[in-house]
């Protein structure tokens, strides 16, 4: 597999395009690995490259039932920002995003990320104070914040509701122009393709259906494709968490949930960032095809459907048009439903866990998108040192139980608030 | 949308609903003797399944009353509701 460049580019256009070789292999499992990574969306695949990359551990594979990122790396709304306040959250996603901003060239792979700015909107007083505050707080550790006043966020956004009609008036904003938005699919690939070149076996259509243990040691993990030997397993399989960890009988501190996501006709460009409304769950930018992305609630109930109901549609769009009511006419193209790992304080958990060499990456909300290459980088971390990188060290299985919560909104243990 | 049939007002939109959770948890007994593991194991361990969840729904804008609810998550079908106290499965 050559190296993707201008040269390639026009050598194969002048070819017709018919030279090009697959990015990634299709193996057959190997009898034995060093370690498997279970589910092959962006964090596995991450993992499993920077576990190369990294840590020269190269005899990897990840087993995925399905289609790599086909799942939530294929449900989300691609939006990358590291506008977190707690010590223990605040360095990992700051670090994530630093990953965003080298990962295309990391990965010789056009991930399109685009840094143009993630806007949280106030719409009064006690909102602007505590945007200050998270702002101020994102600033001493070293992540860029500024805070806008109406006609800050005016000048970025003019098409938002400033009139007196306003349901909730805007009153400013805190702005983080490092965040934006990525290409999802391109993420999942280019982590596949990097892993491959480096020798991670990539195994579709390999559903796991079991383990075989030796104590608190599993031996072997049975998949569809066969019973595959392994030294370390490493689960990152958000939404289906709890029915992995349940053939080990492991319990967890994790509900799932569903949340929707909508994707509008693709329109001229409108909106230049992503947005967020601050008097409900609401949050829109416009994908590099023009169509607007947006999303807001789960529905606030367990499920594993992987479809929504209509009150959070309706919930969703109410909150759209008070932010920008001349998105009323709009045709909405296409809309899912992405099963989320709703932790019990609203924070990931990248953790060792009570079997000896099985490694937990679940727990990621709503918020698992901008978190993929900072993800693989400390479970990659965690797994080849049998310890977490000093990223993750607060995102133990073992803080709930010890009261060491990351509750980044202050919620308490009820899943769907966070 | 979901249709739960409330015990005091018949089948209902859930959206009259508030959601409150899984319904298997119980509280220690007796605070006194209960562990830091059986606090852990009531505030934040679930067993998540997929499938038939026994759930609680607060019926807000209706009568205000807990409704207990056997609801199917990956179908999202309600296969039993009734009292908070009922034995949703024994029925079945």
């Amino acid at each position: 597999m050559a190296e993707y460049s201008v040269f390639s580019l026009i050598r194969q256009g002048l070819g017709g395009h018919k030279g090009w070789t697959r990015a990634w292999r299709d193996p057959e499992p190997k009898q034995s690995y060093d370690v498997v990574i279970i589910g092959g969306g962006g964090h596995g695949l991450a993992t499993a490259y920077y576990l190369a990359r990294n840590h020269g551990i190269t005899n990897v594979a990840v087993v995925e039932k399905g289609w790599i990122g086909g799942g939530n790396a294929g449900r989300n709304t691609t939006i990358v920002r590291s506008n977190y306040m707690l010590d223990g959250n605040a360095h990992f996603y700051e670090h994530s995003l630093k990953l965003w901003e080298g990962l295309s060239r990391d990965l010789n792979y056009n991930v399109m990320f685009s840094q143009r700015g993630v806007l949280n909107l106030a719409h009064n007083d006690g909102q602007m104070d505590a945007y200050a505050r998270r702002g101020n707080l994102m600033r001493l550790n070293g992540i860029d914040a500024e805070l806008l006043d109406r006609e800050g966020v005016r000048k970025l956004y003019p098409h938002l509701d400033f009139s007196r009609e306003a349901r909730w008036p805007i009153y400013g904003g805190l702005l983080q122009a490092r965040g934006g938005t990525a290409r999802h699919d391109a993420v999942a690939w280019g982590f596949a393709r990097g892993g491959d070149r480096r020798g991670v076996d990539i195994l579709q259509n390999c559903e796991v259906m079991g383990f075989e243990r030796d104590g608190d040691r599993i031996t072997g993990v049975k998949t569809t494709r066969g019973t595959i030997a392994c030294g370390r397993v490493g689960m990152a399989v958000a939404g289906n968490t709890t029915r992995v960890a349940s053939m080990l009988g492991l319990k967890l501190p994790i509900e799932s949930h569903v949340l929707q996501a909508f994707v509008s006709e693709p329109l001229k460009p409108l909106i230049d960032g992503v947005v967020t409304y601050g008097a409900g769950h609401f949050y829109i930018s416009q994908s590099d095809k023009g169509g607007l992305v947006l999303g807001g609630d789960i529905d606030f109930y367990n499920s594993y459907a992987q479809r929504g109901n209509l009150p959070v549609v309706e919930n969703v769009m109410a909150n759209g048009l008070a932010m920008m009511p001349n998105l009323a006419r709009l045709r909405i193209l296409r809309s899912w439903g992405g099963i989320m790992d709703m932790s019990m304080d609203g924070s990931p958990i990248i953790s060792k866990t009570p079997f000896d060499n099985l490694y937990l990456n679940a727990g990621w909300c709503y918020g698992g998108f901008k978190a993929t290459p900072g993800s693989g980088y400390v479970f990659a971390h965690t797994i080849a040192n049998d310890a977490p990188h000093p990223f993750n060290s607060a995102m133990t299985l073992e803080r709930f139980e010890q009261g060491y919560l990351l509750d980044e909104g202050g919620k308490g243990p009820t899943p769907k608030l966070h | 949308m979901i249709r739960i049939t409330c015990p005091h007002c018949g089948p209902r939109d859930h959206a009259e609903f508030s959601y409150a959770g899984d319904a298997t948890k119980a509280r220690p007994a007796d605070p006194a003797t209960a562990t830091a593991a059986d606090w852990h194991d009531y505030v934040y361990l679930r067993d998540n399944p997929a499938g038939p969840h026994l759930e609680f729904w607060h019926h807000l804008h209706g009568c205000r009353q807990y409704v207990k609810v056997l609801r199917d998550v990956v179908t999202h079908d309600v296969l039993a509701s009734g009292h908070p106290a009922d034995d949703l499965e024994a029925g079945r």
